[in-house]
């Protein structure tokens, strides 16, 4: 690809979805916008670059911003965060929620579903240890294409294969042709929306844990930095952040800080915190209350 | 060193897990059939097993159900890795007392994921 549509795929999308792409991987956007350029009729991608150049159609725009995005993800990935969930997070949401019983969880970038849907399992095999509970999982990606997908719910023999359960396949999958599908049961646990991380996340409502794990990789600081802000303000003061295994608050914000010996789990400053607000989840926070005191 | 017994009738499946296996840290033993997957157990109980189903002589599943009668035929962690993909054929396999189920083909990831999981590795 010549440099000077490398830079004008580079600012699109560092514009559009926040993705740094360096000249090294410029290899990706020939091998996943040459089948970009086939979809919507152009005869090479050089075509289609010349198309963007001159009227940036939207709906292309958002084709080509998608398909540069990456889905990979599994079931119970890196394991420890669903053991972290389990054994520290719940136990302390129990404690704290015991009056009002609910619980929000984000998972951002949630690609084909198979995050959220883990912990949808997770929480229905505690069913009767929470009954009167209610979680709501708000699952989000900028992909509509790939949260179609993990609406279906419906995964390969492959996909249900890395880092799921046997136990989990029998109980909450129904076996159709050669793919495994979620039971209607665990799928309604999910709420699933298109969601930029780049945007303003107030409309979000507030959430006692947020899943943001292996997507800040693709940042830069500054946007790094600017999304850990944003979801400050969307987390309860006394709720949890997951980040991945590669990703770290450390340098980029002073809003989180790590918790000691559970590694990619994170709690609000300490230091930046007003004198111990009441929990909540309702969405009343006001901004007022994570300034700086 | 843990050990892993692969049991397989196939030479070619047998080469790729012990490539795999060994990769993971394990001493890999093998057996082309259940009868001489049992003796061997008699003699020397693994840690792991990585079970085929369809086999001459003795299958899969007639290994997994006398093995768990042995004494200290419970300590081994089976892992059923087999062409059958079907519901009926693995909850068979876990009520017969098998740990996990891979349903061939397999890969590294696939049969990591799976010993992480039953705590026969390390995350």
């Amino acid at each position: 690809m010549k440099v000077a549509d490398f830079e004008l795929y580079k600012s699109l999308l560092y514009d559009k979805s926040g993705l740094v792409i360096t000249p090294d991987k410029s290899y990706l956007l020939d091998s996943r916008l040459t089948p970009i350029a086939k979809k919507w009729n152009y005869p090479t991608l050089d075509m289609m670059t010349l198309q963007l150049r001159a009227i940036p159609d939207p709906k292309l725009v958002k084709d080509i911003v998608e398909a540069m995005t990456t889905n990979e993800t599994s079931f119970f990935r890196d394991t420890k965060p669903f053991t972290l969930f389990q054994e520290t997070i719940l136990p302390h949401m129990i404690q704290t929620r015991a009056n009002k019983k609910s619980v929000r969880i984000w998972c951002a970038a949630c690609s084909s579903g198979q995050e959220p849907y883990s912990l949808a399992m997770i929480l229905k095999d505690k069913e009767a240890q929470l009954k009167g509970w209610r979680f709501e999982i708000v699952a989000t990606d900028l992909s509509e294409e790939i949260l179609a997908q993990a609406k279906k719910g419906i995964y390969s023999q492959f996909e249900v294969q890395r880092g799921l359960p046997i136990q989990y396949l029998m109980k909450h999958f129904t076996q159709v042709g050669e793919t495994w599908a979620l039971k209607d049961d665990i799928k309604s646990m999910i709420k699933f929306s298109t969601f930029n991380l780049l945007e303003d996340m107030s409309r979000m409502g507030t959430f006692d844990i947020i899943f943001c794990r292996n997507v800040l990789i693709y940042f830069d600081e500054k946007t790094k930095g600017g999304i850990l802000a944003r979801m400050d303000k969307q987390l309860t003061s006394d709720g949890f952040l997951l980040l991945g295994g590669a990703e770290t608050v450390l340098g980029i914000t002073d809003k989180f800080v790590p918790m000691p010996d559970k590694r990619g789990l994170y709690i609000k400053n300490p230091a930046l915190q007003p004198s111990a607000p009441p929990p909540t989840s309702s969405g009343g926070f006001t901004s007022g209350l994570f300034k700086r005191t | 060193m843990s050990v892993c017994l692969v049991v397989d009738d196939s030479r070619v499946v047998r080469k790729v897990a012990r490539r795999i296996l060994e990769e993971l840290g394990f001493v890999c033993e093998e057996a082309e059939d259940g009868q001489l997957a049992y003796e061997f157990c008699s003699k020397n109980m693994p840690d792991a097993i990585l079970l085929d189903w369809n086999m001459p002589v003795m299958s899969g599943i007639e290994f997994l159900e006398k093995l768990r009668s042995m004494p200290s035929g419970q300590s081994p962690k089976v892992v059923f890795c087999t062409t059958e993909n079907d519901m009926a054929h693995i909850q068979r396999a876990i009520t017969a007392g098998a740990n996990e189920y891979i349903m061939k083909p397999f890969d590294t990831e696939i049969i990591k994921s799976k010993f992480i999981q039953i705590g026969l590795i390390e995350d």
